[in-house]
């Protein structure tokens, strides 16, 4: 009896071997889905390495949750084909559904069970022995700091102690290809820095994440490569350093004593801006990004000539957020323009 | 890794089973309802419906019987519309489970409850003084019959589950259709007391035929035949019909609309 228990400890983790074999790239060319007249997403391509982690952003409807949709096999591509893990999404639908864990933006767990009966019951549809599916559901409410909870009816959990139960729950088959939408909405700053030490961990071990997220430093500090959607359609596409330097030009921040000067201020900084600059009249700071080669020392006397009282000038990289801002309001903007 | 359809099946039953032992009063529908229902036509409008023949009580069970589990039909559609709203089918079907383990799992579970129910109103009817004067088979064919009968609507509650899109609606829509449907029959009173057009709507009502065959084959006493329409002269061989036609339908338009519903 008890050398079985043992056994069965160590058939829970896959052997060094198995961990290595791992391929659980995923791939998209051109894909697209069409709900009536309105595309949802188009043109979608992706190259997600085995280990990495891809962030996707975008605002409500750009298409996120589509494609995940599809690439989690619950929804057919109007155009296009995607793989994952290897497998066509379409075609081999059941063993791509083998090889996936998925939290959708949705809890999805059952209010009505508890914690434990939810994971069992999963861990069963999965396929695994009552045992096994108990074991790896302890181990995982243990890892989400659910333990204490286990046995409470899920109906009684906070938000965010739903969500962890969710990512729990997309967990239980130790999958090659994780799909979180969203899944530090609603948890409070620790249980964030939580899960993302998880999520990391996992990615050490081979684990592919594709996450999408609405904040810009989730998917700076989690994402290897970062998709950018709006409307559907893909507007851009690289490392979060890379698209920081394509989009963002360095950044100047003027603080200035009085709100009255923020125009002179913005006036002056204009002629060395790419943009327009922009007004925090509550911090009375203008924040502008400035035109590669221009030197501290220029901003200083064009300031100094307009005879403003400048009491701070920082140089700073852009941040994600305004990258974001940049590639999906220049988008909007066009979009709205009657044909 | 996958198991069979059974087990999946198995493992989605017991999972309304849990929702059951969670909240109890999820029961109420198919054991005190009931209850509540032969006690009180029993007691408070027995005195006043006059049936030819023995009394009030043996004739009310046929009717009580069908129609409870006419009213089964609310319980499958609840449960799959609070899934269809709370997102929990997307979670399982992104597992490799079998994709119709899910609609058999809620069979299964709602089975047992109406299994429950026919136990419960026969021991009530037993207790309030109904029997049955019939050979011991013509009795089993009743139960039989009941069961399937039983299985039509639990197909046709999980179709109406899938195809309205709240909890709430199915209330509504539930109680809109199977109120009249029930109770312009034979169901607590003689057709024959009925306005004429009604006794139409009655007489060819499959509820009439189904509870015109279970009295018959339970040896209980039958409404005069007031419209001769094929099904009701031939009740017994009508309601198999009706019974197993309604089984394909249910069956048909239940997996059909899940498909519809699940694919995007």
């Amino acid at each position: 009896m008890y050398d079985n228990s043992v056994r069965h400890t160590k058939t829970l983790e896959p052997p060094a071997s198995q961990r290595a074999s791992r391929t659980g790239g995923i791939t998209a060319t051109g894909l697209g889905k069409q709900f009536g007249d309105l595309w949802a997403l188009r043109n979608l391509d992706l190259h997600v390495a085995p280990g990495t982690v891809l962030g996707l952003l975008g605002h409500n409807g750009a298409g996120k949750t589509t494609a995940i949709r599809i690439l989690t096999t619950l929804s057919q591509p109007t155009e296009g084909s995607a793989t994952v893990a290897g497998l066509d999404v379409v075609h081999q639908s059941a063993a791509v559904r083998d090889r996936i864990g998925v939290a959708s933006q949705q809890s999805t767990v059952d209010g009505l069970m508890t914690a434990r009966l939810n994971l069992l019951t999963i861990g069963r549809l999965r396929g695994m022995s009552k045992a096994a599916a108990r074991q790896r559901g302890d181990e995982l409410l243990e890892q989400l700091d659910l333990t204490d909870f286990a046995t409470a009816l899920v109906k009684t959990y906070s938000g965010g102690m739903r969500r962890r139960l969710d990512v729990a729950a997309s967990l239980m088959g130790n999958p090659d290809v994780l799909f979180l939408d969203e899944p530090t909405t609603g948890l409070d700053p620790r249980s964030r820095g939580d899960l993302w030490q998880l999520l990391a961990d996992l990615v050490r071990e081979g684990t592919t994440i594709i996450l999408t997220t609405q904040y810009l430093e989730e998917a700076d500090r989690m994402a290897d490569d970062i998709v950018v959607l709006d409307h559907g359609e893909t507007v851009a596409h690289g490392t979060p350093d890379g698209l920081k330097a394509r989009i963002g030009d360095d950044r100047f921040d003027v603080k200035v004593a009085a709100a009255s000067e923020l125009v002179a201020a913005a006036s002056a900084l204009s002629a060395f801006a790419e943009n327009d600059p922009t007004f925090d009249a509550q911090q009375l700071v203008v924040t502008a990004p400035i035109k590669s080669g221009v030197r501290v020392i220029d901003i200083v006397r064009a300031l100094d000539e307009a005879g403003i009282d400048a009491i701070d000038i920082t140089r700073r990289e852009a941040t994600l957020d305004e990258v974001f801002l940049a590639l999906t309001t220049d988008r909007r903007s066009h979009q709205e323009i009657p044909a | 890794m996958s198991n069979t359809l059974m087990t999946d099946a198995t493992i989605f039953a017991r999972r309304n089973l849990e929702h059951i032992r969670q909240v109890p009063e999820k029961l109420t529908n198919v054991t005190v309802q009931p209850l509540m229902f032969v006690l009180l036509f029993a007691y408070v409008f027995g005195g006043a419906i006059k049936v030819d023949g023995a009394g009030y009580k043996e004739y009310l069970i046929g009717g009580i019987l069908i129609q409870t589990l006419a009213f089964a039909m609310m319980g499958p559609a609840m449960s799959i519309a609070t899934d269809l709203q709370e997102g929990v089918i997307d979670r399982f079907r992104s597992l490799p489970s079998r994709r119709s383990a899910y609609l058999l799992g809620h069979y299964f579970a709602e089975m047992l409850g109406s299994i429950l129910t026919i136990v419960i109103l026969l021991g009530t009817g037993l207790i309030v003084g109904w029997r049955t004067h019939a050979p011991f088979l013509h009795v089993l064919e009743a139960v039989a019959l009941l069961l399937v009968f039983a299985t039509a609507i639990i197909w046709l509650g999980l179709w109406l589950g899938i195809l309205v899109r709240s909890p709430d609606a199915v209330m509504g829509i539930g109680f809109v259709i199977i109120f009249p449907v029930t109770f312009i029959s034979n169901a607590f009173v003689p057709i024959e007391s009925m306005p004429n057009v009604l006794q139409w709507v009655a007489s060819v009502n499959p509820v009439s035929v189904l509870i015109a065959a279970v009295r018959t084959l339970f040896g209980n006493p039958v409404s005069p035949v007031t419209k001769h329409v094929w099904p009701i002269d031939h009740p017994i061989t009508a309601a198999w019909l009706y019974s197993l036609a309604l089984v394909l339908l249910g069956w048909v338009i239940a997996q059909r609309r899940y498909r519809a519903r699940t694919t995007d």
